[in-house]
């Protein structure tokens, strides 16, 4: 219980401060100086747009929640699968790696409609675009940890005459699971910004909105505070969300009493 | 096993070995001392397999290395490092080569708790190779290595990292465990008291590319105790193969 005290007083107020105090002279600002509301509202407008349509809110956030879960989850299982792939052949590697590259540097908001038109105006094309935008980290974490095993363990495998399979699922399987503890931390970030993205050219559809849509058409309208509740929802799906994996990665990591991998992409 | 004028060359340029010849008869223990970067280690994983011969024989039990590491399996094989799965116990570690080599289940928790006792390491079966010292660790290498009962065990410069009275107990240790299970022991090794307490036979190599330049006799009967390191007889065996590989370095 004291150290609850303690990490509450040591870790959450110092930015809860921060944050009380920009928003105080934001409040501050916007009244002094008259700012209109369409260009930056004050957060107290912010708080009532968010008021006004918490019911929406919530439910989009939901939805992009769901949607970002379900690319993330895809990512995971597509990307491993690939790394496995790469890891088995190097000819493979070669030949399919430079393609992997191109999912990595394609303009995401370039192709988003073009994902859309094929996945559907909706939750399929949305999960599309969160999965493009964050494979490509779990493919590069799960090659690195596939293959960048300490050569004197290979050699050990051999002189007992271990088969493929063998290692494969003896040593270059749990070899990579802090790289992919490591890929998961980047891609979750990433899948909430892909379906967000993919919701702004796709959620257009009546019915269900995500938090893209709610953007969209709050943009569309200059309603500039709803745009800035929508924003905030978006953060705290994101922290939420990547919470949440961090905390899974930390214990699996302790679990697997190696720390995380020293070499790795860890850039998104 | 029997090397016949062996050389082995490294992509076509480092010549790392070159007219290597020796016969060892089963159940002898036997040291190889060199300066670094010899190809002491070159010779262990020749022996196992791990890397062919350019040119000349090399023969384990009669046959071609590979082919009796595959077929025989009776091979073991110590690293400078424990080498152990950081997500695998102490147990579950010194269990990967019966898995590997798919030894019946039912004797496999039997055959690693007999390991473990050999290097006294039974208190600590649950525990993670992050746990343990440094010593510790290496006994447990060692336990992995004679959990399949090898008839041939390969030891490259297995104490290398430890303190020196760390490396003297685990010598005796060794010495112990040879004693009973009487394998045939290729150790590699640069601290030459190790060599001379351990072995029956050294064979001093010269530097690159490693030939083998003496090859002597250790006529102090086995087992050795610790006391043997005290005696005059262990200190002038010592220092003549200490001569040797100065003039192999030269």
């Amino acid at each position: 219980m004291k150290r609850l005290g303690a990490w509450l007083v040591e870790v959450l107020l110092p930015p809860l401060a921060f944050f009380a105090l920009v928003a105080g002279v934001w409040q501050g600002a916007t009244s002094l100086w008259d700012v209109p509301a369409y260009l930056v509202p004050s957060p107290e407008r912010v708080l009532a747009a968010a008021r006004e349509h918490d019911a929406d809110l919530l439910s989009a956030m939901q939805l992009t929640g769901s949607a970002a879960l379900l690319g993330f989850a895809l990512s995971m299982l597509v990307g491993t699968a690939l790394g496995l792939l790469f890891s088995q052949s190097r000819i493979i590697q070669r030949s399919m790696y430079p393609y992997a590259i191109f999912l990595q540097t394609v303009p995401i908001v370039a192709i988003a409609p073009v994902l859309i038109m094929w996945f559907g105006n909706g939750f399929g094309g949305v999960v599309a675009v969160s999965f493009i935008l964050s494979v490509f980290p779990i493919i590069t974490n799960a090659t690195a940890g596939l293959t960048a095993v300490d050569p004197t363990l290979l050699e050990l495998f051999e002189i007992y005459n271990a088969s493929r399979w063998q290692s494969l699922f003896k040593l270059r399987l749990p070899n990579a699971v802090p790289y992919l503890v490591t890929g998961a931390k980047i891609a979750c970030g990433l899948s909430v910004i892909g379906a967000i993205v993919g919701e702004l050219f796709a959620g257009f559809e009546t019915g269900s909105a995500g938090l893209g849509t709610l953007l969209a058409r709050a943009n569309g309208r200059l309603d500039t505070s709803y745009v800035f509740a929508a924003v905030f929802c978006s953060t705290i799906l994101s922290i939420a969300i990547f919470a949440a994996v961090s905390s899974i990665g930390a214990t699996i990591l302790a679990r697997w009493h190696i720390g995380a991998p020293r070499s790795s992409t860890t850039k998104g | 096993m029997r090397a016949s004028s062996v050389d082995v060359t490294y992509a076509g340029a480092i010549r790392a070995l070159a007219d290597i010849a020796f016969e060892i008869p089963p159940g002898q223990f036997t040291s190889i001392v060199g300066p670094s970067g010899c190809g002491k280690s070159t010779l262990l994983r020749l022996v196992a397999g791990l890397v062919r011969p350019t040119r000349g024989e090399l023969s384990v039990a009669g046959q071609d290395p590979t082919t009796a590491r595959r077929e025989a399996a009776r091979l073991s094989f110590v690293f400078q490092d424990a080498t152990l799965l950081p997500w695998r116990t102490v147990s579950a570690n010194v269990r990967l080569p019966l898995e590997l080599q798919d030894a019946p289940r039912a004797d496999r928790q039997q055959r690693v708790r007999g390991a473990l006792e050999l290097v006294g390491l039974t208190d600590f079966s649950g525990r993670y190779p992050s746990e343990l010292s440094g010593g510790m660790r290496m006994r447990v290498s060692l336990a992995r290595s004679l959990v399949t009962e090898p008839e041939l065990l390969l030891l490259d410069e297995p104490f290398g990292a430890l303190d020196d009275i760390t490396r003297q107990t685990l010598n005796e240790e060794l010495m112990g465990l040879w004693t009973r299970r009487r394998w045939t022991g290729l150790f590699v090794t640069h601290n030459i008291a190790e060599a001379v307490f351990l072995s029956e036979r050294i064979l001093v190599m010269s530097a690159r590319p490693g030939r083998i330049v003496a090859d002597v006799q250790v006529p102090f009967p086995m087992p050795r105790t610790a006391d043997l390191r005290s005696q005059a007889d262990f200190a002038r065996l010592t220092g003549q193969v200490t001569a040797e590989l100065r003039r192999a370095d030269a």
